[in-house]
Order: structure tokens, then sequence, then C-alpha cells
């Protein structure tokens, strides 16, 4: 017999969130859509790019008047980076629309077997219309059987069947939906495997589940977020005063009896501006849900990832997430003076027989801290098996030995202490402290009793039985705390229960005897506080906590009001999932914030590059600023642009991957982030541009 | 004692004093602008001016106030200059020319003390007593009156409501700028300043010639000009002149005095926010820009190579001896972080560098420690683009103090940070796209180009320094630089207020240990960072043009 449950709790030490690779195919995929998005009434939308485009023109428009080497390399260069740009989008987008296509294939031309006229449950025999799926209509009744695919979102209204849900979440195994209560959803496209059932239809054509998911991962519906806007403002804003830096010196150089060409002018205003942000933020936010999607998470809106980052407290379900479903064999106490291992022998052949999960975690229990083999029902001769039932409340074994039958029992703390009992033995109060004390302690006692031939039946000891917090949880809630992160255990258990489970999984409060309202109130009360709340829920009455709340993610296995009502849709129907969602919030700000640093601390290095190229002629001084020791004016302004152009091109698997993340205090993560894009920002551009200028000097025309 | 020493000397009790004064002078301003209570002086002003002090008033409303009130100060201040011929105490001058009174109007209202008049031949002593020195202190209070906006903005939560402006406006008057001048007047008047109303007396020297000694109510004006970080100085060579700065001593006292109030203002921010350890971050970040800059002038100064001002031992042209290298460095360091623009030196004469670090110095946008209110107001933006920024990296979408940095707070961050840039770079282009306005330069080559650079700056950053070396006296100039100087002055101020609006109507965020630090030494040097690279760079092209192409040499 293996372990219970396998342990879904992730693996504490290996645990960092990251991204697919990219593949470098899809630089050449995605060009085409790259070169698509060069018209200047798509690039208006990006003001620093569109910035770059127009200084493109002016370029090219100079190249053609006073056609130069250098004026041509300048507008390449320029033109390659409004390109790159686009780029960085088209392959975030790339990969949205592979996922996209997958989804697009589950929704061909479904033929709906609508209900004629009203439908009223029990009805048999109701006549039935063919309709194409992209009819129907809210409310219409659909019937499906074995074999044939849902025509569209909607509840289970009447039967049961076992559905194919693959074609969503990828998950081969099929899963059972039926009428009433939460597991009654399915969604159009799906594939019924058995049994027939009639679905009511919950959404309008179009606008299906699927419909929803295509848009998102395609990145058709995709909005700028709070953060986006009021970061755009900011570049754009820097943009203006850089453009302006650059106008006016012209009549200053002109002074100086240096004025400058249209072509150099045009290099180092786009030198200046934070083109390398400009470019990657939009692949930044695209990237940021396509991770999401990777891990079966659909994110319905970029504001809803935004806000995961800034979640500050966590609605964790207890069970799922914290502990196992079950509950299993921590501890067998035993009774007066019975050695323990006697109590684990007894409880585990007592258990053999008992195929619930707590059942087999008695035998695990008694195998890997006693070393007791567990054994096979058939290897013991003249026993007779007494499986656990729900009327018995008790399993055990009857072993005919020479001095007559002995029988092991080990079952509830009540119908035990009864068996006991008429088998002329007795239950002391020894017996009763034990378990009270479990039972204090939110765990569930089990005793274990024997009947030793014609002997007196004797308590042997007490199993203790209790919720298991998953392996690692604890110490992802320490680095969840670290990083400001309150954690609130929801549960139904009753306060005493929960308050033993919260104290040893370490979350940092607990909400007992959880109803709907309960779970509202708190959310409410947090963020009241000014807090950002994210929970999970699948059930109905979720729904309006789910929707109260700043996250809220919904289980694909919950009803369909629930995922309405929350902003995200975890497929996998995982809740500790919510945690690696609000990493790939913060995941995605530390990149953007990081991208940022790194665009505008560049600016130092390019400026000592372009300055004295302009001015060293009139004013000799200045070249000492050229602190590379760059080859001459023409290959520094050009070395300058090249590396403006290639380090967009760089930096397009970081902007998609996102930056390297783990979860630690604020102090510690700007302390690494400043470090390596502040300072790396500042250093870096001056290798590279000194590098290029040592190959671009050799280009004729460049010297 | 060598000069070296004593500069150093100097230097260090000019910070032991400021440390001194820092806690219980940024205390006594923050419960000025806190209290409930109105003393009984104050009361009847109220009623005279007809405002309820007890109604707060929304930004908007703050904001018409400090706009009708500055308005109306121009008009007032013009129209003084205009008929000072038929007042008393006008000494004979006739009427100021109209150009001249617009600009010193816009000036003087603008905190920028910008003067395109010799004061001892232009100015009556009313004029001067009750026309700008007045400006002085109502533009010192109004700086600081927008600051405590935006410092409510972070304490107050979920209100339209940012304070009063006359409020504010009258008890800085009455509890601060007043009782201080009034003190340090007395100590400038026991240390040599003059405070007479005398005419110019005309005097036979030994030699036979005849001097002209122009007296004046001084030290009244002197100590003002300082404390409201104004620097319009009465008589035309400002702190130079020894009647206005006639020691060491004084020439120590008045660096102290420009510089006190902005370097206590972090602690007002601290006090109020309820974290002082966010006004050390602050005040720190002022402090390194102090630091740095007074260092590299006094060391380019000294350094300066030429075999005459290495005879001299430093670059003495332009200096007054009494007062040296050291003392003239620092004054100078200090009077272009302050947007006093107040001088003891002719600032043309400053080598290359060390003029051009007193143009980066008012480029930085005045906030090291900058004039009274708008350099806190000023540093505060920044530090908010830092936090933007920095914030990110921590994994949250941006917080200061507790509020969401979003859209809207950017919006007028980023209009901030544009505006003076803006003003000076247009300005400076568009004077050197003019043969005329360029003719105003005395000097050719990169040292006139940075004339008009500082012009530009100066005037564009409240600063009123001038370099000298530019005519500016012509139409042109006189009415370019008055709306260079209130675009510079108010434009900011619509951003700060309407900053300081959107900040208070937000729900406060717990801070958590998620929460990006605000206090800590990596804050203060992402800050200075933030300021160098943001506001610096901007300036990049101009500087080499100007002080770089002049300073460096192949």
């Amino acid at each position: 017999m293996s372990a219970t449950t396998p342990d879904q709790a992730p693996d504490h030490e290996a645990h960092r969130v990251s991204g697919g690779l990219m593949d470098p195919k899809q630089l050449l995929e995605s060009l085409p859509d790259a070169l698509r998005k060069v018209d200047p009434r798509v690039m208006v939308r990006n003001p620093v790019m569109f910035v770059v485009e127009i200084g493109s023109l002016l370029t090219t428009y100079a190249a053609i008047r006073h056609s130069s080497v250098f004026a041509w390399v300048i507008t390449a260069w320029l033109w390659l980076t409004v390109v790159f740009a686009n780029l960085a989008e088209a392959v975030a987008e790339g990969r949205g629309k592979a996922q996209a296509d997958t989804l697009r294939k589950t929704r061909t031309d479904t033929m709906a077997r609508r209900v004629v006229g009203s439908w009223a449950p029990g009805a048999a025999d109701v006549p039935e219309e063919e309709v194409a799926a992209t009819e129907l209509h809210l409310g219409d009744f659909v019937v499906v059987e074995a074999g044939q695919i849902i025509p569209g979102d909607g509840d289970v209204v009447e039967g049961v069947a076992s559905v194919d849900e693959s074609a969503i979440t990828g998950e081969s195994a099929p899963v059972i939906r039926e009428s009433g209560g939460d597991r009654s959803a399915v969604t159009g496209g799906t594939k019924v495997l058995s049994d027939r059932i009639v679905v009511k239809i919950t959404s309008e054509p179009g606008k299906t589940f699927i419909d929803r998911m295509i848009a998102l991962v395609e990145g058709a519906a995709r909005q700028k977020t709070p953060n986006e806007i009021a970061l755009n403002i900011l570049l754009a804003s820097l943009t203006i005063v850089f453009l302006l830096a650059v106008v006016t010196l012209q009549p200053m150089a002109a002074y100086a009896g240096a004025e400058q060409t249209i072509v150099v002018l045009v290099a180092l205003l786009v030198a200046l501006i934070p083109t390398t942000i400009g470019a990657l933020l939009s692949a930044i936010g695209i990237a940021g849900m396509d991770r999401l999607v990777q891990r079966n998470v659909l994110a319905m809106s970029g504001r809803a990832v935004e806000a995961a980052g800034d979640v500050s407290t966590l609605l964790l379900d207890k069970t799922g997430t914290i502990t196992f479903g079950n509950r299993q064999a921590a501890e067998f106490l035993p009774v007066g003076n019975v050695d323990v291992n006697r109590l684990a022998d007894a409880a585990q052949l007592s258990s053999l027989a008992d195929e619930t999960p707590e059942g087999r975690s008695i035998v695990v229990l008694a195998k890997e801290k006693y070393g007791l083999r567990a054994r096979h029902q058939g290897e013991l001769e003249h026993a007779t098996w007494i499986e656990f039932t729900a009327q018995t409340r008790m399993s055990g074994v009857d072993l005919a030995e020479p001095a007559g039958v002995h029988a092991t029992r080990k079952g509830a703390a009540g119908s035990v202490a009864t068996w006991v009992r008429d088998h002329g033995g007795q239950a002391d109060t020894a017996l009763d402290e034990v378990v009270d004390r479990i039972s204090n302690l939110g765990g569930t006692p089990l005793v274990v009793a024997e009947k030793p031939g014609a002997e007196p039946a004797r308590v042997l000891g007490v199993i203790y039985l209790k919720d298991v917090v998953k392996h690692g949880i604890k110490e992802r809630f320490d680095d969840l705390r670290a990083m400001g992160i309150k954690t609130v255990m929801i549960t139904g258990d009753n306060p005493l229960t929960a308050a033993a489970i919260a104290d040893e999984a370490g979350v940092d409060d607990y909400l007992a005897e959880a109803t709907p309202e309960d779970k509202m109130a708190m959310i409410r009360q947090e963020q009241a506080g000014g807090k950002l709340v994210a929970m999970t829920g699948d059930g109905t009455n979720d729904a309006p906590a789910l929707a109260q709340a700043d996250v809220g993610v919904a289980m694909n296995t919950g009803t369909s009001a629930a995922k309405e009502a929350g902003n995200m849709v975890d497929l996998d129907s995982n809740p500790t999932k919510l945690i690696e969602i609000v990493e790939i919030g913060k995941q995605l700000l530390i990149t953007r914030g990081a991208l940022t640093t790194f665009s505008i601390a560049n600016d130092v290095a390019k400026y000592f590059a372009i300055i004295p190229a302009m001015f060293a002629s009139v004013y000799p001084g200045l070249s000492h600023l050229n602190i590379m020791g760059l080859h001459s004016p023409k290959s520094a302004i050009t070395s300058a642009i090249i590396f403006n152009a290639l380090i967009i091109i760089g930096l397009i698997p970081l902007a998609l991957r996102g930056v390297r993340y783990k979860p630690s205090s604020a102090s510690s993560l700007l302390r690494r982030n400043l470090g390596v894009y502040g300072v790396g920002g500042l250093i870096l551009p001056f290798v590279g541009i000194k590098i290029i200028d040592l190959i671009v000097q050799f280009i004729p025309g460049l010297h | 004692m060598n000069p070296t020493l004593a500069g150093f000397l100097q230097a260090l009790l000019l910070v032991a004093a400021l440390a001194a004064s820092y806690r219980p002078l940024g205390d006594y301003i923050a419960r000025i602008l806190t209290g409930p209570r109105h003393l009984r002086v104050e009361r009847p002003l109220y009623k005279l001016i007809g405002v309820d002090p007890a109604a707060d008033q929304t930004w908007y409303a703050y904001l018409r106030s400090v706009l009708a009130f500055s308005a109306i100060s121009v008009l007032f201040l013009y129209l003084f200059q205009r008929i000072q011929n038929h007042l008393w105490l006008s000494l004979g001058f006739p009427a100021v020319p109209a150009p001249t009174a617009w600009n010193t109007a816009a000036s003087f209202v603008t905190n920028t003390n910008w003067q395109s008049y010799s004061g001892e031949q232009t100015m009556g002593h009313l004029v001067q007593m009750a026309g700008l020195a007045v400006q002085n202190f109502l533009s010192a209070a109004v700086g600081i009156a927008v600051v405590a906006t935006l410092i409510r903005g972070f304490t107050r939560t979920e209100t339209d409501r940012v304070g009063n402006f006359w409020v504010d406006l009258t008890r800085l008057l009455v509890r601060l700028l007043l009782p201080v001048s009034l003190v340090f007047a007395v100590v400038l008047v026991a240390s040599g300043v003059v405070e007479n109303l005398h005419a110019a007396q005309t005097i036979h020297t030994i030699a036979g010639g005849t001097q002209s000694l122009p007296g004046g109510p001084v030290a009244s004006q002197e100590v003002i000009k300082e404390l409201g970080t104004n620097g319009g100085g009465f008589y035309n060579a400002n702190s130079a002149h020894p009647f206005e700065n006639p020691t060491a001593w004084t020439n120590w006292l008045e660096i102290y005095l420009l510089l006190v109030i902005s370097f206590a203002l972090p602690r007002t921010f601290g006090r109020m926010v309820g974290d002082n350890r966010q006004g050390y971050a602050i005040v720190s970040v002022m402090t390194l820009y102090w630091v740095v800059s007074a260092s590299l002038m006094t060391f380019f100064e000294w350094q300066h190579h030429g075999t005459a001002l290495q005879a001299a031992g430093g670059a003495m042209e332009g200096k007054e001896v009494r007062l040296g290298i050291a003392a003239s460095s620092l004054f100078a360091s200090s009077t272009t972080l302050t947007s006093t623009g107040a001088v003891n030196a002719a600032h043309d004469s400053l080598t290359p560098l060390g003029g051009g670090i007193a143009v980066f110095d008012m480029m930085l946008g005045e906030i090291a420690p900058g004039g009274t209110g708008s350099g806190l107001y000023g540093i505060l933006v920044l530090a908010i683009v830092t936090v933007f920024v920095a914030g990110l990296m921590v994994g949250r979408t941006p917080e200061y103090l507790g509020k969401k940095l979003s859209a809207r707070e950017m919006k007028f961050a980023s209009l901030y940070i544009l505006t003076t840039p803006a003003i000076v770079l247009i300005g400076t282009g568009v004077a050197m796209s003019f043969k005329a306005e360029r003719a105003a330069m005395l000097n050719s080559g990169a040292h006139g180009f940075t004339e008009v650079l500082y012009a530009f700056t100066s005037a564009a950053n409240n600063n009123g320094s001038a370099f000298a070396g530019l005519t500016v006296t012509s139409d042109w100039w006189n009415t370019t630089l008055g709306l260079v100087m209130l675009f510079g002055r108010f434009l900011p101020m619509v951003f700060v207020l309407a900053l300081a609006g959107s900040l208070a109507r937000q729900k406060p965020i717990p801070s958590t240990a998620g929460t990006l630090h605000t206090h800590d030494p990596l804050f203060v040097g992402m800050l200075s960072g933030v300021v160098l690279i943001v506001v610096g760079l901007t300036y990049f092209p101009a500087l080499a043009l100007g002080p770089l192409a002049e300073g460096l040499h192949k």
C-alpha cells in the first residue's frame, strides 16, 4: 500500500517562479507581425516608440537628400529599433496565439439538441430540435448524451455524466458533472463521455468561456493596466523632456559653431528617450498573463494580475491548501502499561480491513514510525476480517489461534468502548482522559482494543487522527510573511480545531466555522484597512466573496456563478496556486520596474558617447568626456544607436520570462534588483558601446 | 590660521549650527502648521480679510487663494514702483520704468529676487521697505504654505481638504518669519549692518576725492532676504557690499540664515507624517548634494590653473578679499542650492567649472535644500518618482507613506519635473536663436552662452542670482524673464497642490514587510541617483556647451 494522498505542497527549496524559455525561432516567426505593427496608426499607442518612428522617417528623408554611409547606417538601425520593439510585442502575443489555435479547434460547428418549449425537471421524452451551437441563447435547454460535445457554457440541471475537459484543462482524466450542488458547471467544447444530461445555457453566443479564453490569450481584449498607464505617463514626460533638450540644443550648437545634422540630433534623441522599457512594456504585460496561462490560470484582466502583486491578505481554504483532504493517523497513544509497539501492531492489524483513507493512514504510520511491515489480508491464515462500515464504525480482525480467537478492534471511541464492555472488559478513566485530550486538540481519537482468547477485552490505546498539514507549507507562509502578506485560514472546523491547525501551519489568522457571510465580512474588514485581498472559491455561495475580493480565483470545477464572479479561473482547481498567482503578479511588477531602471541608467553612457562626438570638434576639451575612447564621432554615435537597438532584442527573453524572483522582504528585493538592473544598467552600455565601436570603426565611411 | 583650515572650520561650524536647529525649528514649524489654536493677534487679521480660520479649503480653493494673493501682490508691487516719486522717502528717484517694474514685481512675488535694477540707484526707501521687503516675507510664507498641503496630502485620508491658505500664511508670518527676523536683524545691526533712513551721503576722502555712501533700512531687509531664501539685495552688490555683509561673521550668519528653514523643513515633514526617519532620509539627500557642491566649488576655485590665479592663492577675481575663497565658495554653493540668489561674489568670475557647479545647483530644481517650502516640495516630488520606479522593483504597485502612486499622481509629478526644464531649455534656445538677444552677452564663446543659460536657469528655478555679464535691462529680457519667473513658480505650485489633493483623497494602505522602506540608506542613495539622472541629464548637452566646454582643456 502506498501513501495516501500525493503530497501536493510545492517543494520549498526548489521553489521559484519561472516562465517558459524563448525559442529563437519565435523571433523569426513573429517578424511578419512585427513589420505589420510599423503602421503609425498602431505605433501611436506607444508614445516612446512613436517618437522613434517619426525620428526614423526624418533620418530617412535626410539620408535621401544627403546620402552618406553614416546617415544610412543610422537610419537602418533606427528602423531596426522600431521593428525590434514590435518584435518583442509580437513574440509575446505569438505565444498566446498558439494556445488560442488549440482552443479554437474545440469550438467547431457543434450542433445542439435544443429542447423545444419549456422544460421541467423530470420531464421525459421532451421534444428536441437540431440547431447550430452559435444560435443558442441564454436560458435555452439542451440535451447532451455520451459521445457528444457540449454546445455551450451552462449548468447541468438534470442527470450526471462524466465529462472530458482536456480541451481546456489539458487534464485527461474525466470529471463528474451533476445537477445541483457545486459541480454543475459545464463548459462548451468539452465532451460528454457517459450518460445523458440536460444543460441550461448560461452564456450568449460568442461570449462563452472558450471565446473569452481565446480573446485573453491572444491579447485581443488587452487593455493597459493602471500601473502601466502611470508608467506610460512618466515615460512620456521623460520623452518630452529629452525631446526639448535635443530640439533646443540646435540653436545652442549653432551659436557654438557646431550646427548638427538632423541625423545626429535624431540619434541623440533616440539614445536618450527610454526606448528599452518603451519597447518592452507591453511584452512584459502580455508575458505576465502568459505565465499564468502556462500554470493553467486564466486571468480575466491584466488589472487582476497587477492586483495579485499588491495582495496583502490571502484567504486560504484549509482543506486542500493547508492540509490534505483527509485526516491522518499522527500518533499512537498507549493506555496503562501497554507497550507502544504492541499498540502499533494491533492498530495496523485491525486497520487492514479498513479501506478508508484514515484506515490506510494508520497502516502507513505503523510502517513509517514503527517499522511494521504492512501485511496483506491474504498472508494471515484463519483470519476473519471485519470491515469498516459506517454503522459499526469499527474494523478489525479475528485470528483463530491455538489459545482461542484473538479479536482486535479499532474504531470510534464510543463504539470500541461499548465493544470492550460487551466482552467483559472495562474502559477506564485513563482512556477517557486521552480521548478528551485529543478531542480538545481538534483531533479524532480512534480506540484500539483486543480480546485475547477467553480473557476479557481490554483497551490498548488510542490512535490520534488529525489534519495533517502539508509538508513545506509552513515555510511557504514564512516566505509570504517576509513579503508582507498575511495568511488567513478559512475552515468549517470549530475554533479549537482551527486554532490547533492554524498554529501548526503557521498562518497568521484563521476564521473558524466560516460561513460565506463570515468570509465576506472578513474581506470587507481587511479592505477597509486598505488591504488587497485574494481568495479562492468554487461554490455558488462563494460568488459574492469572490466578486468582493481584489483577486478572486474560481476553481474550474466550481459553478458558473463562481467563475463569473472571480477575476481568475484556475483550470487545475488547485487552491494552493493562489500563492503562485501572487508571486507571478509580483514578478510582473518587478520586471517592469527593473527594466525601467535599466533603461534610464543606460542614458549616462550614451551621453558620454554622443556629446563629445557632437562637440569635440569645436571645444576640444570635451574629448575628455570620451572616456570610452571611441574611435571617431561617427563610430561613437553609430555604436550608441546599435547598442540601443540590440539591447531591446537582448532583453526580450527577460521581458517574457520575468526577472528572477525569490520571495523575500522588500529591502532585500530592492537591494538585489537595484544592484543588477540599476548598477548593471549604468555599466553595461559602457562596455557594450565600446565593443560595438571596436567593430564598426572598420566600416568605410564611419572613420 | 591658514585659509584652508579656516574655511573648513567655518563649514563645520555651519553644519553644527544647522544640525542644532534641525529639530527645534522643524518641530516648531510642524506645530505652527498643525496646532488647533489661533493666537490673539491672528484672530483680528482673519476678521479683517474675512476668512473663517476653522474652514479648510479643497486643493482647488487653496490654489485659487495662492494665485489670487500672488496676482494682487504683483499688481501692488508694480504700481508701488510706478508711483514711488509721489511717495515719501523716494530719495528723489523717478518712477521705476514699466519693464523693470514688471520684472521686479514678478521677481519678488515669485521668491526669485532677480534684480534687473541697481537698488541704491533705483528704489526709494519706502519701496524697499514696504514693497520689496514685505514681498520677501510673503513669498517665503507662500512656499511653506504650499508644501504644508503636500504633507497634509500624506497625513490626511479620505478628505478633499488640504488646509486653509490664509491661516497657514498668517501663522507662518506671525509665528515664524517675523519673530526670527526681528531677532536676527538686531544681531546684524550689532554686527555692523546699517539700518537708517538716510539718503546717500557724500563724503570727502583724505585723498581729496568724493564718495557717495548710501544709507537705508538694510539690516531689516537683509535678514529676511536670507531667511526667506529671497536674495534680493538692498544694494546692487548684494552681500558683497560691506554695508550688507561687513564681516566674516555676518557672512557666516547669512549663509546660516539662508539655509536654516529649508534644512529644518524635512523635520517638519517627518514630524507631521509621524515618522521622523522620513525627514532624516530627505535631509540626508539634501545634505549630500550641499556638501558635494560646496566642496567641488571650493576645490575648483582654489585649484584653477593659470599663473596669476595661482599667485593669488586661487581665483580671486570677482571675490571680496576680506571674505576669501572658502567663504565665497560656500556662499555661492548655498545660495544657488537654496533658490536664494544672494551673492557675495561675482558668479561671472567664478572659474568655468565653479560657475558650472553654480548653474548645476540651480538645475537640480532647487531641492538641496531649496527655497523655503519649494525645496521640500521639489524633493518630495522627486521622491515620488523614485518610489514609483523603485516600488515596482519590490513587486508591488508603488506607494509612498501609505498612499498609492497611480496614474493621477504620476501625471502631476511628471508635469512638475517637466515644467522647469522645459522653461529653461525653451527660453535659452529661443534667446540663442535671436541675434538681437544674443547681443546682450558681454562675453563671447562658451562663457557668453553660460551667461544666457544661467539667466534662464536662475529665473525659471526662482533662484534670482545673476551670472552677470549679461545686459538684461532690455524690454525683451525684462519681459521674458518676468514671465519665466512666474511660470517657473506657479505652474509647479499648481501641480503640487493638485498632487496634494489627490493624495489626501486616498485611503491609507497599511505598511507591511513587503512595503518599500523610504527611510533607509538604500532609498537615500536611490533618490540621490534619480535627482542626478532624471534632472541632471536633461541639462547635460547644455552644460557641455557652456561650463564644460570652457572648463575642460585639451
